[in-house]
Formats: structure tokens, sequence, C-alpha cells
């Protein structure tokens, strides 16, 4: 299992080359990329701040009860931080189960929980200026989608 | 003296992110923030902040050791 902050692009298929390296007893492997947004050119750079030390311990605990909820082999999530252009990626995330069902969940479920959650502060720049982004009614509502279950 | 971290729209605010600042407790932090910016005392104090010391997350009162680590978190945005 391994989590990590990066403040330089990325390359989404030389990690997921890298996850599935070496795996005997792994039947299915769920990847997900998380793209930046130039929301119709209102958004010229998003800016990711993170406290280093912190929002990996807690993305690791997540990760931790994912594991243990979906039964997985192994995790990997990589996250963008600084400024980041439109296109780039800004999030990664593999899981590796014996079966895909799993993969696929645990996947979807990690997401949901860094999208509304996880300790990032989350700043659009664009042309009318700066300005702190909250998550989304969509974000909580997908995030509590998994408390009920 | 403790090592003051502020986050996201904190750190905007009061136009500084790193600062050491003499307090024994997480209450006289607070007082010596809101004496130098009351603008940022109210904010600190305010809904959905949350207080890491030595990046452990606390509710209420803390003592502070010699060069705690004290971060002051804005509602999380997510990734």
């Amino acid at each position: 299992m391994s989590v990590s902050l990066t403040d330089r692009p990325f390359e989404p298929g030389a990690l997921v080359t890298a996850f599935c390296a070496g795996r005997e007893e792994t039947g299915a492997v769920a990847t997900f990329v998380g793209l930046a947004r130039a929301e119709k050119g209102r958004a010229t750079v998003l800016e990711l701040e993170a406290y280093p030390g912190f929002t990996e311990a807690a993305i690791g605990e997540i990760v931790d009860a994912a594991m243990r909820r979906f039964g997985l082999q192994d995790v990997v999530i990589v996250h963008r931080v600084g400024r980041i252009a439109p296109g780039e990626a800004i999030v990664f995330v593999a899981t590796a189960a014996g079966h895909r069902r799993e993969a696929f969940e645990a996947c979807d479920f990690l997401m949901d929980y860094l999208k509304s959650r996880a300790p990032f502060w989350k700043k659009e720049h664009g042309p009318g200026g700066a300005r702190w982004i909250e998550p989304t009614d969509r974000d909580r509502t997908d995030a509590t989608r998994w408390d009920q279950e | 003296m403790a090592r003051v971290l502020l986050f996201g729209r904190l750190a905007d605010q009061a136009g500084w992110r790193d600062r050491r600042i003499e307090a024994d407790d997480l209450a006289g932090l607070r007082a010596a923030l809101a004496a130098a910016d009351p603008e940022l005392g109210e904010a600190l104090a305010g809904p959905g902040v949350q207080v890491a010391v030595d990046k452990v997350l606390v509710r209420g009162e803390a003592v502070l050791t010699a060069g705690a680590e004290v971060a002051f978190l804005p509602p999380m945005s997510g990734g």
C-alpha cells in the first residue's frame, strides 16, 4: 500500500504498468485517473494545498478501511498538490483484488472519500480572480452512499 | 515556542502561513493570535475550523509542549 503526494506532473500509464507488475494472484486491477477541468475557460489553474504528513496519514487510514472492507490485496494512491493546469492528472487510484467487483467498488469508495473528505484545500484561479472551493453537494452525497451500506 | 501553521483561506486572510508564537496551551495561543489580529482570531474560532497538534486532531483544550506544531485547518475541500 502506498499513498504519496507530488508537486510534479505524473504519467498515469507508467503507474498502472508498475502496479500490475509481478502479480500472480491478482485477478483484477481497477484504476481511476482524475484530470483537472478547464471549466469552459473559468479555471486557468487549480491550486491544491495539503498538510504534508497529516494528509497522507488521513488518506492512509481510509485506505486501511478499504483494504479490510473490500478484502483488497494492494492500493496505490498518487495525488498532485500545488498548481495544476487543465488536462493534467490530479489523482491516480489503483486497487488490486482477487476478483473485479471488489477492485471496482474499492476504487469508487476511495474516490468518493478523496473528493469530499480528504485534507486538501482547493483554489481555482481564473480570469475573474481566485476562489476557494468547497465540496459540492454531489460530492457529499456520493460519500454518504457508503455510510448506509 | 509553538510553530503555528495556517491552511487554505485562513492563510490568505492572515497573510502568513507559518509563524512561531509563545504559548503554553491552545487557549493562550488563540488569545495571542487574536490580540495580534482580531479578525484572524475570530476566523480561527469559526465553524468547521479544526485544530491539529503535532499532526493529530484535537478537540477543545490542549497543553503545548516546547516546539509543538499547531495547525488550523479550515473545512477540507477534498482533492
